[in-house]
């Protein structure tokens, strides 16, 4: 268990180091939010119906900022190669980088989400439900972000492309985590918050072993 | 299993029966077109909705060989990915554009259908939201194909991200469902459809498959014409 | 079965549009694969033919 650890723990002082951690991905998902009244208007009751919609989208972009990067500094550098060869299975490592990630991103999102569930009107079970569906959500959305990377390492404009490749897959994570707080909104129970736990248990559970083969096929060159 | 299949995957052997298939091909899929469009313009009118039956015709054609061109580039890929094989990887790429085209129109057919029928150009429902999501899949699709410059790469890479979405094409078109009746509650394109109507469309929906099959080909053809040039033109440099 | 009519009352406005994107899309993809594969075929002959006159192998020095 320790190379998986110590991989994670890496990647995590990495994006500290280098990135600034989870500043740009919270500056961007708080930017959103600061954006979207700004074009709609204040009124607090359109606000409320929108919000959860608006911020889980925002997540997503916001998480979706720094994925290209996942696997590309170490592919760069020669660590991608080392890795490979090292005890630690590509699957497991890409298993701990996706939980970087996340760590660094989906929580951090998921940890500043009720203040902006308030810029937005929303009610405190809206807003209780949608902490809990980006909680559950955002792992999925690192976890799928991370097949793209692996299929773009090596792109010089990799970044722009993983988005446009990214994003329809990960439609049902909005649509159910929106559903969540729609569900909360209403008061009427819709079952999105279950289905969403599942297409999140599932796809972090698969994209692993995706993404490794992403990753094999583009150090083979 | 596939044994006589791969042995028709040589190249050479799949251009020359091609080649030889491929005139009866495009004849069959003029001729049945051209029943199909004569069928069409023949239909009386339905006393709800006119004539606008007449945009089903080319619209669930359309749409239908939009997943089915998807279908196809999975099923190519998957082979690209089991077996390696050049022909498979020329396939799922050739198929993309044409998957693409179908998306689209289904896409402007449905917009032009949903305006007297339901009074607007754009209407979220489950159906034209699906197609809109699989336009941007197919567009990822063939941008990546086209980003990657090392061809084997990009066949495995473009190979990869097609399965993935041919499991989550599934899951995306459920979840699409389930929003549009958590927030509309009613599906729009229900209502019976007079056995009149239905020549004509499964006529329609013949000749736009014969029509897929036919250009798919085609271009699989141009692009192992292509590879040969581009090799002889590797050997000529060397 | 009826007989061929183009007479389509007041939907004739969504009608003729969709089927006239449907005729443009399909011809031009018919047309594109067209003239791809012409263009393929003519750069294959060329290039071979530029290889014909391609001496010997023994001859490389």
């Amino acid at each position: 268990m320790t190379p998986f650890f110590a991989l994670l723990g890496r990647d995590l002082r990495l994006s500290v180091r280098e990135g600034g951690g989870a500043a740009l991905a919270l500056g961007f998902f708080a930017l959103v939010a600061t954006l979207v009244p700004l074009g709609v208007g204040p009124d607090l009751v359109l606000l409320s119906k929108v919000g959860g919609g608006i911020l889980w989208v925002g997540a997503v972009l916001a998480a979706l900022l720094s994925l290209d990067r996942l696997f590309q500094a170490d592919y760069e550098d020669g660590s991608l190669d080392l890795i490979a060869v090292s005890p630690l299975s590509l699957e497991a490592a890409a298993a701990a980088k996706i939980a970087a990630h996340w760590l660094s991103t989906g929580l951090p999102l998921t940890l500043l989400s009720p203040l902006l569930a308030l810029m937005f009107g929303l009610p405190l079970a809206a807003s209780l439900m949608l902490f809990l569906s980006l909680l559950v959500g955002t792992p999925v959305v690192s976890a799928v972000g991370a097949i793209g990377a692996s299929l773009i390492l090596g792109l010089r404009r990799g970044g722009l492309l993983l988005p446009l490749i990214m994003l329809p897959l990960l439609t049902p994570a909005v649509i159910f985590g929106a559903g969540t707080v729609s569900a909360a909104l209403n008061g009427m129970p819709n079952g999105a918050f279950e289905i969403l736990a599942a297409f999140s248990f599932a796809g972090t559970l698969l994209s692993p072993f995706v993404a490794a083969a992403g990753v094999r096929l583009n150090l083979a060159g | 299993m596939f044994d006589w299949l791969f042995r028709y995957a040589n190249p050479a052997r799949f251009m020359g029966l091609s080649g030889a298939v491929l005139p009866w091909l495009a004849a069959a899929t003029a001729v049945v077109l051209g029943v199909g469009l004569w069928l069409s313009f023949s239909v009386p009118p339905d006393y709800q909705q006119g004539m606008t039956v007449l945009i089903l015709f080319i619209h669930v054609p359309a749409v239908t060989m939009a997943a089915a061109a998807y279908g196809t580039i999975a099923v190519c890929s998957l082979f690209s990915l089991i077996n390696r094989h050049i022909l498979a990887d020329v396939a799922a790429r050739a198929a993309a554009p044409f998957g693409a085209l179908f998306t689209a129109l289904g896409l402007i057919t449905g917009s032009l259908w949903g305006r007297p029928t339901w009074g607007t150009y754009w209407v979220w429902d489950a159906r034209l939201t699906s197609f809109l999501l699989l336009l941007f899949i197919y567009i990822g699709y063939m941008a990546l194909w086209s980003a990657i410059e090392d061809e084997v790469k990009a066949a495995r890479a473009a190979a990869i991200l097609a399965l993935v979405g041919a499991v989550d094409i599934p899951i995306i078109h459920y979840s699409v469902e389930w929003w549009n009746t958590l927030h509309q509650g009613e599906s729009l394109l229900s209502g019976g459809f007079s056995p009149v109507f239905l020549w004509p469309l499964l006529v329609m929906m013949l000749g736009y498959g014969l029509l897929f099959v036919t250009l798919w080909l085609m271009r699989i053809r141009t692009e192992i014409v292509n590879r040969r040039a581009r090799a002889l033109m590797q050997r000529d440099a060397a | 079965m009826g007989h061929l009519s183009f007479d389509m009352g007041t939907y004739g406005v969504y009608i003729w549009p969709a089927y006239g994107a449907t005729v443009l899309g399909l011809a031009g993809a018919v047309l594109w694969c067209w003239l791809g594969w012409r263009a393929a075929k003519a750069k294959l002959a060329a290039l071979e033919r530029g290889a014909a006159p391609r001496p010997n192998r023994e001859s490389k020095t």
